[in-house]
């Protein structure tokens, strides 16, 4: 693919990323912030949520596995994931978030569960369009443009 | 015996006769020789004799002729020749004398008769002279009597004392029999008996006033004698004897007009009182000049001593009244007081107490109008907020215009966007607009100025005022402003003839006009327009709402800000026009527009850059953590970056002049450390500026912030631009004034 076709569909993707409500300003905020002294910023961020979120998701699995659940816990890395999640700009994560901690003020297991498996299946999508759209990047970089902001 | 010389005397021989001859001749002698004696002692005793050498002369001849006559005592007998010699030069002598003297005598006699005569007259003289001295003084009595009467007149001012004591005195110092005053009535057409002398309460008798005798005294300025029997003077009861003579005069009652500045009194008043005063009956006595004259000074002088007391009554008169009035007023001004102070009071109250649970309602409904409601609810809560917006704006409007009655209301003078404003009533008049499908049009002249000094609020809330009226009522059209720049021929109105607006170097004046295309006023109603609560009683206006204080409002706006403000419509049904000049002032040319009174953080864009700024970023969350970072290195900040309390407390020096910390994780204290870090240093210039980043904007965690002593509060995410001017501001004023 030529130059200007690869910049229409990298365009295309990510406001169909927006539209979709997979992200929000906030990452266009983290791009804002790359620049020549932080080229890799938004990578490094992106890559930083992924590593947090899977830890944290992991963490989920096992205290919902007790017997005794201890909710504070589940509360505090749900509101971990949740930050991450709101400063990068992953929208859908962070709404599954905050029903998941009503859930967990009321202490309610099957929709904690719910919620889990939510957040896990939401997660999985952003971050396979993330990544698609840092191939992109990286083709058009390699293709020898800029892309678009 | 030869010749004896003796001389024989024929002597006759009767003996008898020359006896008798003989003692004759010696008393003749004897009564000669007496007559000077007397004549000497006499002359001697008077001062007076012009005569005296006559009287030597007359004396001679007495003597010489006693002499002779002695001598002749001699010749009856035989005497001697001797004796014949000295009787012959006695002769002689005697001769001559008597003929001298009687050649004098005859010069002297005229003379001596002349004395006589002029004495005759001086005796006369003398005589008128005693008259006139008696007159005189009788004159001089009369003056005096006169000087007293009128001292005692004068010295009262009370009209019945005077004219009791005038008579009292008259008839004391001239011996009346009676003395009486007739006043004319209240019809002028009679005379009445007010006062008499004698009698102590005069009946009311009464006398027309034309009567010939008392027009010949009112006609004449001098005493005049009238009949006994006219009946002015037919006071007393007839007496047997008859009555003296009376005499009338006529006083004249001056009154205050007839006192010119520059003219003494014209005697051409029209009413006279009648004094009529009568001798006593049986004296015979008759009236003297000098007594005639006395009345008529004294008729003058009561005249006089009348008017003054006019004067005075009326005077007292109008003080009593201006006094009563005076206490009548200070009465009214205190309960104007009393009721301007009980407004006031009740205003000050009411503006508090009626503020406070209006601010509740709208405030409370507007976070209602926030939460989950049913479609019901919601309506009922949209009519409470538009309710109560209503009666806010109405009590607000009611305060707006009494503060300004009272004159407290002062311009808030500052710098503003003269265009903002317009574009901001238009947004607002916008939605309502195009509900009405009415069609708003802006123009604003190209040589208006953007910004300009004036009252800001005042003014949108004036043209808001006014285009809003235009709105409500226009069914259909449209509306158009037009704001210019007023010149020099357009100040000047015909139809605002009492407007001079007098443009200088700093001020313009600023011309707004709206027309509209909607019901018109009618020409009667137009000057109601700007009064109070006084609304036209049209259809359309009825049902429109408001409390009918707008226009007043704008008018006392307009005044204040030194303009003028004025509707014109053709008619009813062919829209109106309302246009309003105001004074503001040019401000100096800016690049960028002072905004001294803004509360807000100003929206410049600052420094992009904090080059070398030392920040510490506390946050569990790495994801975030790193965010946040990458914020405050594009910002040129020197970022250090902690996770946990323990580490933040360790790192945080003097050197760090911002610390960002995370405060919405469970589990991990940031107020904790907030409170250490400010004991940590006790210095306020070396503590670093702690701001929270929170995920909640609740209140309770912003309390929490305050309260611990931190800087502000910021919820996250953040943007760049919100973090720029975020440390734009801290930097600035060292504390955040807004926390979102």
């Amino acid at each position: 693919m030529d130059l200007v076709q690869l910049q229409r569909q990298f365009v295309d993707y990510k406001t169909s990323l927006y539209h979709e409500g997979f992200l929000d300003e906030q990452f266009t905020q983290l791009q804002e912030l790359q620049d020549e002294n932080n080229p890799d910023f938004v990578v490094e961020v992106v890559s930083l949520f992924f590593e947090d979120s899977e830890r944290l998701l992991n963490e989920l699995a096992r205290a919902l596995e007790q017997q005794n659940i201890d909710y504070k816990r589940i509360d505090a890395h749900v509101h971990q994931l949740k930050g991450s999640s709101s400063s990068i700009g992953a929208q859908r994560v962070q709404k599954v978030c905050i029903a998941f901690r009503n859930y967990c003020e009321e202490q309610n297991v099957e929709g904690c569960l719910k919620c889990l498996q939510q957040v896990r299946h939401e997660y999985s999508l952003v971050k396979t369009k993330l990544e698609s759209l840092f191939q992109l990047e990286q083709q058009i970089l390699t293709a020898g443009g800029s892309f678009p902001m | 015996m030869d010749s004896c010389n003796c001389i024989e005397p024929q002597w006759p021989p009767d003996d008898l006769l020359m006896k008798y001859q003989y003692i004759s001749d010696f008393f003749i002698a004897l009564a000669y020789f007496s007559i000077p004696l007397e004549l000497i002692y006499f002359v001697k005793k008077s001062a007076v004799f012009p005569y005296r050498w006559v009287l030597v002369q007359f004396g001679a001849f007495i003597v010489l002729c006693g002499a002779t006559h002695l001598i002749n005592l001699w010749t009856f007998t035989m005497h001697t020749r001797t004796v014949a010699m000295v009787m012959t030069t006695a002769k002689v002598f005697t001769a001559v004398v008597s003929c001298a003297t009687a050649l004098m005598l005859v010069h002297i006699i005229p003379d001596l008769l002349s004395v006589k005569t002029r004495e005759l007259f001086l005796k006369n003289k003398a005589a008128e002279l005693d008259r006139e001295m008696g007159l005189i003084r009788t004159q001089e009595e009369t003056g005096r009597h006169v000087r007293m009467l009128t001292h005692e007149i004068r010295s009262t001012l009370d009209r019945h004392t005077i004219l009791k004591t005038t008579l009292v005195e008259l008839g004391r110092t001239l011996a009346l029999e009676e003395c009486a005053l007739w006043m004319p009535t209240r019809t002028g057409l009679e005379l009445q008996l007010s006062y008499t002398l004698r009698q102590q309460n005069p009946v009311g008798y009464t006398v027309p006033i034309h009567l010939p005798v008392i027009n010949q005294v009112f006609s004449s300025s001098h005493a005049v004698k009238i009949s006994p029997n006219c009946p002015v003077a037919r006071i007393r009861p007839a007496g047997k004897y008859m009555p003296g003579e009376v005499v009338a005069v006529r006083v004249p009652l001056l009154h205050l007009s007839n006192f010119q500045i520059n003219d003494w009194p014209e005697l051409s008043t029209k009413r006279y009182a009648l004094m009529v005063l009568m001798l006593p009956s049986d004296s015979a006595r008759q009236w003297h000049v000098h007594e005639l004259e006395l009345v008529e000074v004294v008729a003058d002088q009561v005249a006089v001593a009348l008017s003054h007391a006019a004067i005075l009554e009326e005077s007292m008169r109008a003080r009593d009244l201006l006094m009563e009035q005076n206490v009548a007023l200070d009465l009214a001004r205190r309960e104007a007081e009393t009721a301007i102070r009980a407004r006031n009071d009740f205003l000050a109250v009411m503006n508090h107490e009626m503020r406070t649970p209006m601010h509740a309602i709208i405030a409370l409904s507007s976070l209602l109008q926030e939460t989950e409601l049913t479609p019901e609810q919601r309506l009922m809560v949209e009519t409470i907020l538009k309710s109560s917006n209503l009666l806010s704006t109405l009590i607000n409007d009611v305060l707006d215009l009494s503060r300004l009655e009272d004159g407290s209301l002062q311009l808030d003078l500052g710098t503003f966007n003269l265009f903002a404003v317009f574009r901001e009533v238009l947004n607002l008049i916008k939605p309502i607009a195009s509900v009405k499908k009415l069609h708003v049009s802006l123009n604003l002249a190209p040589d208006l100025p953007e910004y300009a000094i004036g009252d800001e609020k005042h003014l949108m809330q004036t043209i808001l005022n006014v285009v809003g009226n235009a709105v409500k009522f226009s069914k259909e059209g449209s509306i158009s402003i037009t704001a210019i720049v007023a010149k020099s021929e357009l100040l000047r109105d015909s139809r605002t003839p009492e407007f001079f607006p007098v443009p200088s170097d700093n001020h313009f004046y600023l011309r707004v006009q709206v027309k509209d295309s909607g019901v018109g006023i009618s020409p009667q109603d137009i000057p109601k327009l700007f009064t109070k609560f006084a609304q036209t009683q049209s259809m359309a206006t009825r049902n429109s709402g408001g409390s009918g204080l707008g226009l007043a409002i704008c008018k006392r706006f307009v005044n204040l800000m030194e303009g003028h403000i004025w509707i014109e419509s053709d008619g009813l049904g062919k829209g109106c026009t309302a246009i309003f000049m105001v004074k503001l002032g040019i401000p100096e040319r800016l690049n960028e527009p002072k905004l001294p009174f803004m509360p807000k953080v100003p929206t410049n864009h600052g420094p992009t850059a904090f080059p070398g700024l030392k920040v510490l970023v506390m946050d569990e969350n790495g994801v975030s953590r790193m965010v946040t970072k990458g914020l405050l290195v594009h910002l040129g900040c020197d970022v250090t970056m902690v996770s946990s309390s323990e580490e933040c407390l360790h790192v945080v020096s003097h050197e760090h002049k911002v610390v960002f910390m995370d405060v919405c994780v469970p589990g991990m204290d940031g107020y904790e450390v907030a409170i250490r870090i400010n004991e940590k240093f006790t210095k306020r210039h070396e503590r670093p500026i702690i701001v929270a980043l929170t995920g909640n904007t609740d209140k309770v965690t912003k309390e929490n912030c305050m309260r611990v002593g931190m800087d502000g509060v910021i919820l996250k995410p953040v943007s760049l631009d919100k973090m720029r001017s975020v440390l734009t501001d801290l930097l600035e004023h060292r504390v955040l004034l807004e926390a979102i």
